[in-house]
């Protein structure tokens, strides 16, 4: 479990560049926090001293600003509307092309995906967690999804211990935070004076034998342990972790559907932000002359009209279904699934939910006085 | 259950429509060959399996395959046009291109109850995935019992292949029960529902197999039904229908509870399925 004696090194704060630049010298193009229509996105990095410092996030329920840290610190950010989801699974991308001749002869072909070398800075352990349930989605044996794995296989993936959890966040609870555990190339703690970093894949630990860094010493290792248990207890939010399985398919007539449904838009933000969801459209996108066509896959959600439809009817007709089918399969049949839940604490469907729904609310009181908290 | 190539998200195979049969107003039959002679010859599919047919420019649809599995010239699927795609795959003809990719999913358990009387109760265009069990069965006929074959429909009209359930009625331990909810002057089977029907039926409810396949609440009243005959919970398998869209697990858009209709199933049995057979939302 990071940070390990023996194996985490010491970059001063001064020497983030270093770290950029060293992933830059190695093709990789780097992704750090930028703000883009007032939130926190991952977005190209122009030189390697350009990760910028001092952001922070406020989230609430239906809010999320982007304030400035008084301490200038690099990673005081929580995190942004997306994870890493769209560099691995992307929000749109054409899966095979057909043409069709004068004769009416359709010709198929694939597309193959050019990945682009990515390393992602700042990444946290509610991402990983959720990245390792999208692997085994888009990975499993003998279903392996190629543009998925192409995009995967090309990511670098430098993560961060969560020093300041916002209000939003119950990543302990699920037990997917605040530190990283695994699923990380490198892994960075930052402490007031530089970063503890430590590698946890062969692409990691040759960049990170590259940095040449310092053996970090005792007292900043008990630091980032010290710090990780503050920043878990500092989160007000819990979701039961043991109890989700059978928690709500048992309770599908409960009355807290219809309050809930009440108060839901079915705008689909919740799933578009959440770092788990995995359900896609494909769509035939023709070109102009009518010659040929595009067959595409893009995001989906199980709040969209379209998602149940079956000839002639909708198998989830309204928001109550919806909103049912969404929760109940990410708590509880999620399990079935995955062996786990498909929640890892991440907050994001709380401050980005227009009504201010909180998914922890929600299923508190569906299962009030059942479940432990 | 065998499938002749590993399962893909595509691209589909092309293929050329060979035949075009009208079954009844806006029900049809396109037999379809893919191009690739080598691909052709060397396509399986278990029945209750289903292909993704693809019309140009607008999509693809899940669709059963109802030909015979030893039938080698031609892949036959049964649509009824109700959609953006089936509509457009409806106006096909011989020579008409379209593209497709299967087998997927589970079919019928067909190895596992040989043996048994084998029990169809279908419903409305439910008779499509079952009418490769048939031609399965009546080609194997030594090593199964006695084959039931009740298909119920809404409409006296909507029911389609009349002309073989009259030719598989006069088969030796072949029986053929059918209903409609609403006659015509001339119908000559029953005026009612399918479980109407259960206590005509001859077979061995102990030692039988069924496989159901039609409207969700069709499934569930005839599941009891058979349920109460005394047939052995293990033994009642069905089909289900959902929105699929990848065909391969992935989408999303077929799960009901934990299963993913397309990987998973689409044939189920009644254990797997009970607990959300006919319930609205999922």
């Amino acid at each position: 479990m990071f940070p390990r004696t023996g194996r985490a090194g010491f970059l001063p704060l001064g020497e983030m560049p270093r770290l950029v630049g060293e992933l830059m010298r190695l093709g990789y193009e780097c992704l750090g926090p930028t703000v883009e229509n007032g939130a926190i996105a991952m977005r190209g990095l122009a030189t390697a001293d350009a990760l910028p410092r001092g952001l922070k996030t406020e989230q609430e329920k239906g809010t999320y600003r982007v304030t400035r840290d008084p301490a200038n610190r690099y990673f005081a950010w929580a995190n942004g509307p997306q994870g890493i989801r769209p560099h691995a699974f992307a929000s749109r991308e054409s899966l095979w092309r057909v043409a069709r001749d004068t004769g009416g002869a359709l010709s198929f072909e694939p597309v193959t995906v050019d990945a682009p070398k990515q390393a992602l800075i700042g990444v946290r352990a509610c991402d990983l967690a959720a990245l390792a349930i999208q692997d085994t989605h888009f990975l499993r044996g003998g279903r392996v999804d190629a543009h998925y794995a192409a995009r995967r296989a090309a990511l670098f993936l430098v993560a961060v211990q969560c020093a300041e959890p916002a209000a939003t966040c119950f990543c302990a609870s699920t037990g997917d935070g605040p530190t990283p555990v695994t699923g990380y190339d490198l892994a960075l703690a930052e402490l007031a004076e530089g970063f503890v970093v430590e590698a946890g894949s062969e692409k990691g630990q040759a960049v990170f034998d590259g940095l040449n860094l310092p053996p970090a010493s005792d007292a900043q290792l008990a630091s980032v342990r010290t710090q990780g248990e503050a920043a878990a207890a500092a989160q007000t939010r819990s979701l039961p972790a043991a109890a989700l399985h059978g928690a709500l398919m048992s309770r599908l007539d409960h009355p807290r559907w219809d309050d809930v449904a009440a108060r839901c838009l079915a705008c689909t933000n919740c799933t578009l932000v959440c770092p788990t969801c995995f359900c896609h459209a494909e769509v035939d996108e023709v070109a102009v002359d009518g010659d040929t066509t595009e067959h595409a896959r893009v995001w989906d959600s199980c709040f969209g009209e379209a998602h149940g439809h079956l000839h002639g009817f909708n198998v989830r007709p309204d928001v109550r279904t919806r909103y049912r089918q969404w929760l109940t399969h990410k708590l509880d049949t999620w399990h079935d699934q995955f062996g786990r839940s498909g929640c890892v604490g991440c907050g994001r469907c709380i401050a980005w939910c227009p009504a201010g729904i909180d998914l922890t609310e929600e299923f508190a009181a569906l299962t009030a006085g059942e479940v432990a908290a | 259950m065998s499938a002749s190539r590993p399962l893909d998200a595509g691209p589909p195979l092309a293929a050329t429509v060979v035949a075009r049969v009208e079954e009844s107003p806006g029900v049809f039959t396109l037999r379809v060959r893919l191009d690739d002679p080598g691909a052709q010859a060397a396509y399986r599919f278990a029945p209750g399996q289903f292909n993704m047919l693809y019309l140009y420019g607008a999509g693809e649809v899940p669709i059963s395959i109802m030909s015979d599995p030893e039938e080698r010239d031609a892949i036959g699927h049964t649509i009824r046009a109700v959609g953006r795609v089936t509509q457009g795959l409806a106006a096909l003809g011989p020579g008409d291109a379209i593209g497709l990719r299967g087998p997927f999913g589970r079919g019928w358990p067909l190895r596992e109850v040989s043996g048994s009387d084998v029990v169809l109760v279908t419903g409305g265009l439910g008779c499509a995935p079952a009418v490769s069990v048939i031609h399965y069965v009546l080609r194997r006929r030594e090593r199964f019992g006695k084959l039931v074959i009740i298909q119920g429909v809404r409409h006296a009209d909507d029911l389609i292949w009349r002309e073989h359930y009259d030719r598989w009625a006069k088969l030796p331990a072949t029986q053929v029960l059918v209903a409609a909810d609403v006659a015509t002057p001339l119908w000559p089977w029953h005026v009612g529902r399918v479980t109407d029907l259960f206590g005509l039926a001859r077979f061995d409810p102990e030692g039988a197999v069924a496989m159901m396949c039609g409207p969700e609440g069709m499934m569930r009243t005839a599941g009891n039904g058979l349920l109460a005959l005394g047939l052995p919970e293990a033994r009642l398998y069905l089909s289900m229908e959902r929105n699929m869209q990848c065909a391969v697990g992935r989408c999303g858009h077929c799960q009901i509870g934990a299963a993913f209709v397309c990987h998973d199933g689409p044939v189920f049995s009644w254990g797997e399925m009970k607990t959300l057979l006919g319930r609205r939302g999922f």
